[in-house]
């Protein structure tokens, strides 16, 4: 008879990481369906290559490091960082823009320093940061919802203008970004950063047909999708509830105090909280367990870290969207913030008392 | 002649100021974005640390202890000018592109690594051989980093080495691929710390290999190492 000694916490749900990536993994599909529905199919064919890429990297690497290569594939975590990495990218960029993403993931920030796990870094956000940061056009090539696109793009074309860089009927992306009037569109987040700098104030920019409601045309249904599913995701109890909540909690308080102090230049809660990845951001990716906080105190002070660099990023910094380095900048706080939240060991004193 | 090959080997691979000592890094990293500002610099570097080398060799007894790295560190700022000056006057285009990253030769480690360790140590012979076979070393790394770079980040090799070399150097100019897009992260300062942890990774990949032949040609029995990393 032997006895299995296992460390703590010993008392736990019997779910395994293959089993908690795919539910988040399948938490992300009310998400996709929206952002294909309304911006087109592109999204789906960036999911099938940054998939395959990931798992042929995967593989590689493990069979290099003379790992089981089946057991790490099959634990999912490759398949969610390339869906998170797919999703976040425009989804008219060419293929190789996703292929080189998702291999840097998984290659340089994921293996290298040691597999599922060990990373210190959101494989996803670093991959996108690198693409952000070395290919501004193509990442930055956002078309605008169907519904406002003058030409119509069948699933055919995604196709054509990931592969070709030209949809099948010959049209450049930077066609298809042009609306109906001939005017070049961008995310609600560009736009309104390009007019904010152009001296128009909020109101102004906001009746531009990319702004719907309180946020913009399409993002508002894709983020509420995304929302969805993150909530479906803290009643599993696949993720706290801490992070998600620290992170809207804080870009929700900051940007109603900044909209009342400064109403024609910042806009209000809803609009950030509806706009960009906000919501993928705070449920999907900011709660990756590995390069997260752990302690639950520390959960709150890493989301509201993310929260406050969303928001000064996007109000006052260079890039009109701010997740991937803000989860970055956070994930470098995490061994900071773990090591100050770190919880009271049962039966002992609190550190306080003890001076 | 013995001393000769130990400090060959020492300089270029087992104790390479580049990949093993990790000195000098801040120009290592930052002019490493093309194969000719790599040339270029890793000259400089060669030059400078030569004439350091003799000369901390030849007042080595007449330098009192106690105010050695002063010294030391005028003699290779002097040094540092002349060739700022030298190359101010005849590769005036690298010279602006190298930029601040020629004054700051004065504080590359490396330099005053050796004058300390070696130079102040040695007879000058010794010390020369040393200087040139580590400033050797730490082109080379420079030139193969930044040839990764340059690859990379713009497709060509040699690109703008008439700066440097004057103008038959046109013709070194390869264009290993024409790309469209420029992969800029391999040109910004992450990608030099990114390719210069692989050529660390790298070489300690091939130490390893050559442990592994010498032991089994050797015969010996591996000792299993069950505590730290064996580098």
């Amino acid at each position: 008879m032997s006895f299995k000694i296992a460390s703590s916490p010993h008392q736990h749900n019997q779910r395994s990481t293959a089993h908690i990536m795919r539910l988040v993994a399948l938490a992300c599909l009310p998400g996709i369906a929206v952002q294909a529905v309304l911006f087109g199919y592109g999204v789906l064919i960036q999911l099938v290559l940054a998939i395959v890429t990931a798992w042929i990297s995967e593989a590689l690497v493990l069979k290099l490091r003379g790992k089981a290569v089946l057991p790490r594939l099959k634990d999912n975590s490759a398949l969610l960082t390339a869906v998170l990495l797919a999703i976040a990218i425009p989804p008219y960029a060419p293929w190789w823009i996703i292929v080189i993403g998702t291999a840097f993931a998984i290659i340089m920030v994921k293996q290298l320093y040691g597999g599922l796990g060990n990373n210190l870094f959101n494989p996803a956000m670093a991959a996108y940061v690198l693409l952000l940061v070395s290919f501004p056009l193509q990442m930055t090539q956002w078309l605008p919802p169907l519904s406002l696109q003058s030409v119509d793009l069948t699933p055919l074309d995604a196709v054509c203008s990931i592969f070709t860089h030209y949809s099948c009927s010959g049209f450049s992306l930077s066609q298809l970004q042009a609306s109906i009037d001939g005017i070049t569109m961008a995310t609600p987040l560009d736009t309104l950063r390009t007019d904010l700098g152009r001296g128009l104030t909020l109101d102004e920019s906001l009746n531009r047909p990319v702004f719907f409601a309180f946020a913009g045309t399409g993002w508002l249904w894709v983020n509420l999708a995304y929302l969805a599913g993150g909530l479906l995701l803290i009643q599993q109890k696949v993720i706290s509830w801490r992070i998600p909540l620290a992170v809207i909690g804080s870009l929700f308080v900051l940007s109603a105090i900044a909209t009342l102090a400064a109403p024609d230049t910042i806009a209000g809660p809803l609009f950030h909280l509806f706009s960009g990845g906000t919501m993928l951001a705070a449920f999907f990716i900011a709660t990756d367990p590995v390069s997260a906080s752990t302690t639950n105190k520390g959960r709150l002070v890493y989301g509201a870290l993310i929260g406050l660099l969303v928001f000064l990023i996007r109000n006052f910094g260079g890039y009109p969207d701010a997740y991937a380095f803000a989860v970055l900048l956070a994930n470098m706080a995490v061994p900071l913030i773990d090591y100050y939240t770190r919880p009271r060991t049962y039966g002992h004193r609190p550190r306080s008392e003890l001076k | 002649m013995s001393q000769f090959k130990e400090l060959t080997l020492q300089g270029l691979w087992k104790n390479n100021p580049g990949l093993v000592q990790l000195l000098g890094l801040c120009p290592l990293l930052a002019v490493t974005a093309t194969v000719t500002n790599a040339l270029g610099l890793g000259a400089a570097t060669l030059l400078v640390l030569l004439g350091s080398n003799i000369a901390v060799s030849l007042v080595r007894n007449h330098v009192a202890s106690e105010i050695r790295i002063p010294v030391f560190v005028l003699i290779i700022a002097s040094l540092v000018t002349a060739v700022q000056l030298l190359m101010n006057a005849y590769t005036y285009d690298l010279y602006l592109s190298l930029g601040i990253f020629i004054p700051l030769i004065v504080t590359n480690c490396a330099i005053i690594g050796r004058a300390e360790a070696f130079a102040s140590k040695n007879p000058v012979l010794p010390s020369a051989i040393d200087a040139i076979m580590m400033g050797l070393g730490f082109m080379l790394v420079l030139l193969v980093l930044g040839a990764m770079r340059e690859v990379l980040g713009q497709g060509t090799l040699f690109d703008g080495a008439d700066l440097l070399l004057g103008d038959w150097a046109k013709a070194l100019r390869v264009e290993v691929f024409h790309a469209d897009n420029h992969f800029l992260l391999a040109m910004l300062p992450p990608g030099a710390f990114l390719g210069m942890g692989l050529l660390i990774a790298l070489k300690n990949v091939i130490d390893n290999k050559l442990k592994q032949r010498q032991a089994v040609e050797k015969g010996s029995i591996a000792r299993a190492r069950v505590t730290g990393a064996a580098q």
